[in-house]
Parts: C-alpha cells; structure tokens; sequence
C-alpha cells in the first residue's frame, strides 16, 4: 500500500502543482477585479452599480461547470479560440471575482459612514480613504469568509480536469486508469486537497487573530 | 470691513421634496465664534457639513477665504461640483468635530491625529509626531497618546477628536453638536478644550445645544428654524433679551429640559 502510494505520487505531484498554478492564478485576478467591484458596488454611482449587479448575479447564479463549457465551447462561436488553461482560468476567476466582489462589498459597507466622513474632513481623497481609513477596519470583516472563498477556488478548480487540463483530479483519475486501484488513489488525492486548504485555514485564523484590534 | 473668512450667500438645498436650507446668509470673521443654535430638524448640521462639502448644496454660495468651496465657480448656470482632489485640498484647511467622534478605531490617539499631517500635509514622520504630540498635550492627553479609540472614555475621545482637527492648522473649525453624545460629567472637559481654542482666535462655527457653552465662547449667535436663520445677534440679544418669537419659545423649551 505504501509502495503503490510512493510509485503513484510522481504522477500525483505533477497534477497537485497544475491545481496549485490554477488556483493561485484565479485567487489573485479574482482578488484584483473582486475587490475593485466591490469598491464599485459600494461607492459607485447608478451605472457603475446596476452593470456590476448584473454581472455578479449571472455569474454567481451560474454553475461553475457551465461556466467553464460556456468559455471553452461556446467562445470560439465568437471567435475566440482559447486554450483549455486559459478558458478555465478565465471562467473560474470571473465566478471567483463575483463571490470576492459581494464579500468586499459587505465588508466596505459594513464601515460606519462617519469614517469616511472623518477622512474628508483631515482632506483624504477618496484613494487616501479606501488606503488608510476604510480599507484596513473592513479587513478584518473582508478575511474569513474569503478564505472561505478560497479554499472553495482550490476545491472547485478540481473542474477544469472536464476540459482536459491534468490538474491534481485528472491526473488521479489517469493513475486509476492504468493501475485499477481507485481507493488509495483518491484517498491520496483528497489527502492533498485536504491539506491545501488546512493550511489555508490555519494560516486564515493567525491573520484573523493578528487584525482582531479593532474593539468595537 | 475686512472680508470675512465664510461668506455664505442665498444657500439651498433640498433632500428630495423636503427644503433643508433656505436662503442662508452667513458671514464668519477671522477670529470669530459663530454659535448656530435652533430646533433639531432646522438645518443648523446641514449647514455646517455644507461649509466642508461633506454635503453638497444646490442654491447659492459659500466661499472660505475667498474660494467657492462645492463648485468650481459663482452660482450661474454651468459651474461644475469639485472634484475629489479639489475637495480634498479644499477640506484640508477646513477642520471638523463630529458628535460620534468618529476617530479611526485602528489607530491610536497619536496616529488619528498623525494621519492628516504625514498624508495630507506631507510632513515627515518626526515632525508630523512633535506637532501631534504637542496638540494632545493641549487637550490634556499626554498620557493617553498610545491608546487606541476604544480604550478610552468619550471625552478623551472626543479631545482626539478637536487635536485631529486643530493639528492641520485649519482656517476654520466646524464643531457638530460635539458635547451631545458625551455624559454630563465628560462635557466640561472639551468644552473647556473648545474654549481655550477660541481665546486663541480660532475662528470657529459652532452649533450645539449647550446653551452654557453658547453664551461663553459664541462671538455671535445664529438662531435658526425650519431651513432659515430667523435671528442673529450677540449672546446678549439672543439668549436674554429674544425679541423674535419662535425664538423665544425655543429658549423656553430649552428651559424646561432643566438647563
């Protein structure tokens, strides 16, 4: 058992390295355009807010598998032939951008408005405000239910195997094929995803402990 | 005459249907008290966060110094509202206490009032640090300086709050009813902070419902009622000898909440 662990894991290795290259690449274009959004949903006026909202809530209400088929088979109608990589990235990181984009607004709004009133008054510009006032006390509202969110990405990037990229998943499913031994195959797979996200979460609760200065 | 430091001219302003300002005039001297006093509800709050823009105003004028502060010209057609960094620099010399405080929870005293100095202002580190420590020195918190908001009591507080304001070397401070969310024993303490600013010649506007407070630092007092200043005179004309009559029953009414 061990033995058969130890010859598998090569393979294994390889697919846990493409799970973690999509992952990190989704969490931080997701974060990026996620928190941009949200500050749009929270200070924006009518037509930046009522695009957002209908953006989020198509890509929010849309499974995540859908998605990804929509970006890789139905793009190229349009014209637009992308790789599976790219295609799945680019599905996962909208679906990723809309969760982040509602946590951000939450925890923007979540900020007295006498803060930025507080902000105005010194002569902050609006940049100054969300760098120095609003965005550090909405941290600590914004960490746990992202990480959340992350660990979500990492188990929902198990998806993109279904377009053919050799992620952690699909490289179990391609060790099982030759070796018939689904049991410790998959045991070992979500050993890994297992531990990913506990060290997310580990990590998450040391951040949360370390900006929980805020008495209310 | 010299011209006065605000000049507020035929200000309006509407929420929805409801006038909350009316035909507002409105001049504050270099070193002058301005107190505004009046039933909640009259516009005297709408008024002051007019005069930084924290709200805009539809009708009419207010200049600081000379500068129209919420448009980028005089009332006529096409002026344009300023715009963020116009408003910023605008405000930067227009200093303001609010009546929740509204200091920043994440940083300590010194920080709140380091802020405005090192970002605003630009000054370095060290120097931004002398002037905030000597600016809580003055409002008697030399000890409370490494303290976060929470940790201390609504006064203290609300002394971080006037040394925040006052730090930048405002023109002209705005106070918003700064006493009301305090208990009665912890208003002497920045009433007294406040007054000390004015024996400075800070010029100040003031609105309050601390009649005690408006008698002895107002230079002069504003009465106002439903969206319009209905009297004006010195602390004299106002509080004792109203001729105005819903002054006088507003005073009354002051009154028998047993001041």
């Amino acid at each position: 058992m061990i033995d058969f662990a130890l010859r598998t894991l090569p393979f294994l290795w390889d697919g846990l390295l493409v799970t973690l290259h999509v992952s990190a690449v989704v969490l931080v274009v997701s974060l990026v355009l996620g928190v941009a959004a949200g500050v749009g949903f929270a200070y924006g006026p009518l037509w930046v807010r009522a695009p957002l909202r209908l953006c989020s809530d198509v890509l929010r209400g849309t499974p995540l598998l859908v998605l990804i088929f929509c970006v890789y088979y139905l793009l190229p109608f349009a014209g637009l032939n992308l790789q599976p990589f790219p295609a799945a990235v680019i599905a996962l990181s909208a679906f990723k951008a809309a969760h982040v984009a509602e946590i951000a607004r939450g925890a923007i709004s979540s900020i007295a408005p006498g803060q930025s009133d507080a902000g105005k008054a010194i002569g902050l510009t609006f940049a100054q405000r969300l760098a120095w006032v609003v965005f550090p006390q909405a941290l600590r509202r914004f960490l746990p239910p992202w990480v959340n969110s992350v660990t979500d990405t990492v188990k929902g990037s198990s998806l993109v195997s279904l377009v053919g990229i050799v992620d952690l998943m699909l490289a179990a499913q391609q060790v099982i094929g030759r070796t018939y031994e689904p049991l410790p195959v998959y045991v070992l797979a979500a050993l890994m995803y297992f531990a990913i996200n506990y060290a997310l979460s580990v990590a998450s609760r040391r951040l949360e402990a370390r900006f929980a200065y805020i008495r209310e | 005459m010299t011209e006065p430091l605000v000049r507020i001219r035929g200000l309006g302003k509407s929420f929805g249907p409801t006038r909350v300002l009316e035909g507002v005039d409105l001049d504050v001297g270099r070193g002058e008290a301005v107190v505004v006093i009046g039933p909640s509800g009259s516009g005297k709050t709408t008024l002051l966060r007019c005069i930084n823009v924290l709200e805009t105003y539809d009708e009419g004028s207010i200049q600081v110094d000379g500068v129209e502060v919420g448009y980028d010209g005089p009332p006529g057609p096409g002026r344009r509202p300023r715009r963020d960094g116009e408003l910023a620099r605008i405000r930067a010399d227009i200093g303001m206490v609010f009546q929740l405080f509204n200091l920043f929870p994440h940083l300590t005293a010194l920080e709140n009032v380091m802020l405005g100095l090192t970002r605003v202002r630009g000054m370095p580190k060290a120097e931004a640090r002398a002037r905030a420590e000597h600016w809580l020195a003055r409002v008697g918190l030399s000890d409370r300086m490494s303290n976060l908001p929470g940790q201390l009591s609504g006064g203290q507080q609300q002394r971080v709050g006037i040394a925040r304001a006052v730090a930048m070397e405002p023109k002209v401070l705005l106070l918003d009813e700064i006493t009301s969310a305090l208990d009665p024993e912890l208003v002497g303490e920045v009433l007294s902070a406040v007054q000390q600013l004015a024996r400075d010649g800070m010029t100040m506007v003031v609105v309050t419902h601390e009649m005690t407070f408006a008698r002895d630092v107002g230079t002069r007092i504003v009465f106002m009622d439903a969206a319009r200043v209905v009297a004006e005179g010195t602390p004299r004309e106002i509080l004792v000898e109203p001729r105005h009559e819903r002054l006088r029953s507003f005073l009354a009414r002051i009154e028998m909440k047993g001041h």
